[in-house]
């Protein structure tokens, strides 16, 4: 093994890997995570924890990682390049490494405009690939970029990396999955799966590269809640593809039910998923709905979760 | 060129209230282009400035020079035997020109009077586009001659990012089109798709301090001899 990761250990045992999302709170409330943390635990092999997702500002990733890795979860720690210089960044892995969290997702980040500080600065010194470089370098030869004195100490972390099969250009997203594979990523998590052709047109070119070979490929799935939260996501959120059978099937579910049909649907996908070849997994985004993660590993017949030190 | 805006008119104001008559020097370079600071523009702020200050009871005088460039010390030479009568300056030239100025006359205040936006070109008459970021370490020749760097909202050198909306726009907005799939499809159309395939590597920033460049030809000019 590379790391200390027990994602690792058991996606290179072959096991199908389910991993969760813990979103911190607008705050510091520790609270909310241990919360969220309680609700989680035992269902996923490993819980994401966001960075400022939407550019909202939130009790940090790493400190957040820390909660959840004191509540029994075995955290992967998302750091976006929006915020972060090189210096930053490769100092909060460090740091991240020496409090013990084992995986990191690396990821470009939602531009500033959608959040609640739209009139700061972006960084973007490096982008989520070049990250992925800087972290291996961290990791396999134990140095910062641009530098080739040896660090004070190891720093062993499972890396991941996101990919999108549902945005233009279509054609291209593989080579970029490319990139990030030959970058260093371990893992990938994809962006929430709802139309399973575009996800095994995309999945079958990268079993053609060979990269599903080279890392691990998680597949994202998302509860949807409501059938106005299918309409939103299908028509405003960039970058996700809904099918139209989907969207009706929320938007017909009886009122106050739409819940249930979201659940049904995730793990009818999630079914699905676990047939194609080359998937090591699925990643459960139950955002601000973590309850319900339980209830989708069980009908998924995903639980027990492996047992594995 | 350098793309300017005009300030609006009480911010401007508000600067120039202190002072007495003002010298108001626009540029025929970039500025008078992009219809922010030539001749029209200044003769026109001469008046409107008059007219507000008169407004509040103030009786100020405002007199305008369009300098051919304002980034250009012999031209700026030419404000010598007018600065004498005025307590202050506005510039309407780009933000270089308005520092120029400043070193010119050190002794006297100089306002600008538009806000310097970016380095474009002319879209149609009076719509211009931001093209370039002078990041220094021109990345055109393998993006397809679109620079991710200005383009991209995310600046980013490996794209397209998972944002991209349908028909290939940017996850900022519907209108706005996203770079990395206009690189792509540009790198298709030439068959040059290999250039994004592979890494680039983190960059070595050059715009991070004030840029300083002596032309090769005349670096013995201005390297000190012992």
């Amino acid at each position: 093994m590379k790391t200390p990761s027990r994602l690792e250990k058991l996606l290179e045992a072959g096991h199908f890997v389910v991993t969760g999302e813990l979103g911190p709170p607008k705050g510091n409330n520790v609270a909310a995570v241990k919360k969220k943390a309680a609700l989680l635990r035992g269902y996923v092999d490993a819980v994401n924890i966001t960075d400022n997702q939407t550019a909202v500002v939130r009790m940090s990733s790493i400190a957040t990682a820390v909660v959840a890795q004191q509540q029994g979860l075995e955290p992967v720690m998302q750091m976006v390049c929006r915020d972060r210089n090189r210096i930053a960044m490769q100092s909060d892995i460090i740091g991240a490494a020496a409090l013990g969290i084992p995986n990191v997702l690396c990821l470009s980040g939602d531009h500033q405009q959608f959040g609640n500080q739209a009139h700061s600065k972006n960084v973007f010194d490096i982008d989520s690939i070049q990250l992925v470089g800087a972290m291996r370098r961290l990791r396999d030869e134990n140095k910062l970029l641009d530098s080739d004195e040896k660090l004070d100490g190891p720093v062993k972390m499972f890396i991941g990396a996101a990919a999108n099969p549902f945005a233009e250009p279509f054609e291209f997203r593989p080579y970029r999955l490319k990139k990030k594979v030959e970058a260093g990523a371990d893992f990938i998590q994809t962006q929430c799966v709802f139309d399973l052709e575009i996800f095994e047109q995309w999945l079958s070119k990268a079993r053609d590269l060979g990269l599903t070979e080279r890392c691990h490929i998680l597949a994202g799935v998302i509860p949807l809640k409501s059938g106005r939260m299918a309409k939103y996501m299908a028509e405003h959120v960039p970058g996700v593809i809904m099918p139209e059978a989907i969207v009706k099937r929320m938007v017909d579910a009886p009122k106050g039910k739409g819940g249930i049909e979201g659940v049904k649907i995730c793990c009818e996908l999630i079914d699905a998923l676990k047939e194609m070849k080359g998937l090591s997994g699925v990643h459960i985004m139950a955002i601000e709905w973590e309850k319900k993660v339980p209830k989708i590993v069980e009908k998924a017949n995903l639980f027990p979760r492996p047992a594995i030190d | 060129m350098i793309v300017a805006q005009i300030k609006p008119l009480p911010e401007i104001a508000e600067g120039l209230e202190p002072h007495g008559k003002t010298l108001i020097v626009g540029c025929g370079g970039c500025t008078s282009i992009c219809l922010a600071g030539g001749q029209p523009e200044v003769d026109q702020l001469c008046l409107e400035l008059e007219q507000l200050f008169k407004e509040k009871g103030l009786n100020k005088t405002f007199e305008g020079y369009v300098v051919e460039r304002g980034c250009d010390p012999d031209f700026i030479q030419e404000l010598d035997i007018l600065a004498a009568e005025f307590e202050a300056f506005l510039c309407v030239g780009c933000g270089a020109g308005a520092q120029l100025i400043a070193e010119q006359f050190p002794e006297k205040p100089v306002y600008p009077g538009v806000n310097t936006q970016f380095l474009g070109v002319n879209r149609e008459v009076g719509w211009y586009e931001e093209k370039c970021r002078s990041c220094g370490d021109c990345q055109l020749a393998y993006t397809g001659c679109i620079c991710p760097v200005t383009r991209c909202a995310k600046s980013i050198f490996n794209g397209p990012c998972g944002g991209t909306q349908r028909e290939g726009r940017c996850e900022l907005d519907a209108e706005t089109p996203c770079a990395w799939v206009d690189i792509f499809n540009r790198l298709k159309t030439q068959q040059r798709v290999e250039n994004i395939e592979r890494i680039r590597q983190p960059t070595a920033w050059q715009n991070q301090k004030q840029g300083q460049l002596v032309h090769e030809a005349y670096r013995d000019r201005y390297t000190k001899k012992d």
